[in-house]
């Protein structure tokens, strides 16, 4: 089955955070933006917004820096996910992730990410403006590809 | 369920924040914000009570749909008696921090008392504690929000606020939310500076969990967002145009007040609307419009986030304009614009950054500029009492110099912090003052819509729009299409609007729904969400027992049917150019059906069988 990944395209969010609610939801069962394994970013001065969570890297920094092999692949998502009775909370993996994606638990004393919702990421499903879409892991850059192919063509 | 079911209760006088359980059997009549909070105040304070004196309460409340994922659900009001009109103030704001509040745990924080010295309130999940704020009274907004940010080490705080124009007594002033999202109208920001409280800042990590049925509940809500995004207006008016989509449409039909309400159309409206917004300008060509921006939970998307043109004069040596920062929006647009006669899209920009940045209704400051060029115009104000600054109709300059001094309540700003009615009555001219019940008007002409004028004579709040926005089916046929030149039927429009209006502002939901949604919409998700049984018929009646509730309070304070009534301009002066030419508005033909329909006595005061029938 091909693989999916999760693909952002910054300049379509307008920051109405649908997509923390969904995660949280979906994760926790509340809506609580708080405990959202993605995050929206809002750069107001520049009048931006940004959502960021785990790319789910192929040699990921938190697994290899997991002492105790608490986070591992899904075979069949390629996510990096983390098994909640293994992992003791270290952190070492939030310090190795070179993205900070992997937060904290308080209230759980254990790590969170993202993954990928087993294969239908909420995130993506409740984003009004397509700015986060779940899509073929290796044609992230397909819609960019295509908009700058226009160019190349005159117009009519 | 949605609620909290809990409330902050802080007591300034003692410096005490107390729990205590939300009052269930009121929300089941109320169901949350504005109408529950508005019962809570009615049932706590003496409506004769100076509503700068430490007897009124302010209340800050969210709804059951705030902080959940139904679309728009970020909404809090803060409801407490005004200062500009006497009457109940009830004034709505997105942004983020109403959900925030819910987040935190809570529905409402109700303030009673006076702080002895200034204080902010920090509230963080169930930790709530008055802070000294020695280090931020005098501040601006903007200011504020990055000390208080500092000072915490935490970006994910949220923050509302007073500017230094309430600090100052400024009549209209403003609760300034997440930099630029305001509880806006009717001098809310004054009364909560008259409390010495600057600031509440807020941090909620609990979330809202236990909606009553989650399956109906995700059905409903995203139905609901999939007809916002078909719709013409809320899936592509909005999101590209703002609210500003309006400007040239208000201006065609003859409805856009000008000079004062001089005139019903203004011939700089297309260099001020949506449209210029795009434009990019001649100096860095950019455009006005940098992107749009969503509050809280919001498919919608309509605010504006701007920027000034680096090259105009308002902005020279002062760099802290020159970043984005919330744009205009229409009424805003209109206050500073065509209400003055300015039609320069950069200094309307700039005067609106200056209303976010301490916190002043634009829409009352803009027609307070408006009736102090009147009254200039006519030679009642000149030069020596404005400090030598020259109030002309159109002046630029005079609006952009007039928001600096009312924000800083220096000079001449010290008369524009009154507002219209009180300007223009210690000037001599009490007519000028294009208000009702002391609140100004907003964006339409109730001459060229004839609706408005009822609408507008009998706000709870004074002359709003947003408490019966009948502009709707007038002018865009929403629900459905009627003729904006008649009366006919607009007693019944008017009370309709009103009614659900009331109910939509008591969920938590953004009013600018309705534009796609009917009750029929939103009903599944407040019933899904919350105990009660909710359905169109129920919630309607909550919004009449609502509506009728804060009538009460009214007459309680003295009002009376005398201030059901509009300016004599709009009553005697007809519309000199448009399709309305010729007319003024007919409020002696409709006022009497209204309170027929509202089953009140030809006094405006409802009936005790009315009452009864509302259990009030």
């Amino acid at each position: 089955m091909m693989l999916k990944a999760l693909q952002l395209e910054p300049e379509k969010c307008t920051g109405c955070l649908q997509c923390e609610m969904a995660c949280s939801y979906e994760n926790e069962g509340l809506f609580n933006p708080s405990k959202s394994r993605i995050k929206v970013f809002t750069f107001h001065d520049e009048g931006r917004f940004a959502p960021y969570t785990c790319s789910q890297c192929a040699e990921a920094w938190c697994m290899h820096a997991c002492p105790v092999e608490a986070i591992v692949i899904n075979e069949a998502t390629g996510a990096k996910d983390v098994l909640e009775d293994v992992c003791v909370g270290c952190k070492v993996c939030t310090i190795a992730c070179p993205f900070g994606t992997v937060n904290y638990n308080a209230d759980t004393g254990k790590v969170i990410k993202c993954d990928l919702c087993g294969g239908e990421p909420a995130c993506a499903d409740a984003c009004p403006t397509e700015a986060i879409t779940y899509v073929d892991a290796e044609h992230t850059g397909l819609e960019r590809m295509r908009a700058h192919a226009a160019q190349t063509i005159p117009a009519n | 369920m949605a609620w909290q079911r809990r409330i902050l209760r802080v007591n300034l006088d003692a410096g005490t924040c107390t729990e205590e359980p939300l009052n269930m059997e009121w929300a089941m009549q109320y169901i949350g914000q504005r109408g529950l909070a508005t019962k809570y105040l009615v049932e706590e304070i003496d409506p004769k009570v100076d509503a700068l004196s430490p007897g009124n309460k302010l209340i800050m409340a969210t709804g059951p749909l705030t902080g959940t994922m139904a679309s728009t659900g970020g909404r809090y009001s803060v409801i407490t008696k005004s200062p500009l009109t006497g009457a109940v103030a009830c004034s709505n704001s997105g942004g983020f921090i109403g959900a925030e509040i819910k987040h935190a745990g809570w529905d409402m924080i109700i303030f009673e008392g006076r702080a002895p010295q200034p204080v902010y309130l920090y509230l963080e999940n169930d930790h709530a504690e008055l802070v000294p704020a020695d280090d931020i009274w005098g501040k601006s907004v903007w200011e504020t929000d990055e000390i208080l940010h500092a000072k915490y080490q935490d970006p994910l705080i949220r923050i509302a606020c007073v500017g230094r124009a309430a600090e100052q007594g400024c009549l209209y002033s403003a609760i300034v939310n997440d930099l630029h999202r305001a509880a806006g109208r009717s001098g809310v920001g004054t009364v909560m500076a008259s409390k010495q409280l600057k600031a509440v800042v807020v941090r909620g990590t609990k979330g809202v969990s236990g909606v009553r049925d989650a399956k109906a509940f995700f059905k409903a809500t995203s139905e609901g967002k999939r007809t916002l995004a078909e719709n013409a207006v809320t899936g592509e008016g909005l999101p590209k145009m703002g609210t500003q989509v309006l400007m040239n449409v208000i201006n065609e039909v003859g409805a856009m007040p000008t000079r004062n309400m001089r005139e019903v159309q203004f011939e700089g409206a297309s260099k001020i609307s949506a449209e210029a917004m795009h434009e990019p300008r001649e100096s860095d060509g950019k455009p006005n419009l940098v992107t749009n921006g969503a509050c809280f939970g919001c498919t919608i998307a309509c605010g504006r986030i701007s920027t000034i043109d680096p090259q105009h004069y308002t902005v020279q040596d002062k760099p802290e304009y020159k970043h984005a920062s919330g744009g205009l929006e229409y009424e805003a647009a209109w206050a500073l614009g065509s209400d003055t006669g300015v039609d320069d899209l950069d200094a309307l920009t700039y005067a609106n950054f200056l209303c976010n940045e301490d916190g002043m209704d634009p829409i009352s400051f803009g027609a307070t500029v408006a009736a102090a060029m009147e009254l200039y115009d006519i030679g009642a104000i000149t030069t020596e009492h404005t400090g030598g600054l020259e109030m002309k109709f159109g002046s630029a300059e005079a609006l952009t110099r007039a928001a600096e001094l009312v924000a800083t309540g220096e000079g001449f700003g010290r008369d524009l912090a009154l507002g219209s009615k009180r300007l223009c009555e210690k000037y001599g001219h009490p007519d000028l003052s294009m208000t009702v019940k002391g609140q100004e008007f907003p964006a339409y002409d109730p001459r060229g819509i004839q609706g408005m004028g009822l609408a507008y004579a009998t706000s709870n709040r004074g002359a709003c729009h947003l408490r019966g926005y009948t502009v709707s089916s007038e002018i865009m046929g929403v629900p459905v299409k009627t003729d904006p030149l008649t009366t006919d039927g607009k007693a019944e429009l008017v009370k309709a609007f009103q009614d659900a209006t009331a109910a939509v502002d008591s969920t938590g939901l953004c009013v600018f729904t309705t534009f796609a949604w009917t009750l029929e919409d939103i009903a599944p998700q407040v019933d899904a969400a919350c105990e009660g049984g909710w359905s169109p018929e129920t919630m309607l009646a909550a919004g009449e027992r609502i509506w009728n509730l804060e009538r009460k309070f009214n007459l309680d304070a003295g009002l009376t049917k005398a201030d059901d009534n509009l300016p004599k301009r709009l009553l005697k002066d007809a519309a000199k150019t448009g399709p309305a030419k010729g007319m003024v508005n007919n409020l002696d033909v409709m006022l009497p059906e209204y309170y027929q329909l509202r089953g009140w006595n030809t006094d405006g005061v409802p009936t005790p069988e009315t009452l009864a029938r509302l259990g009030l």
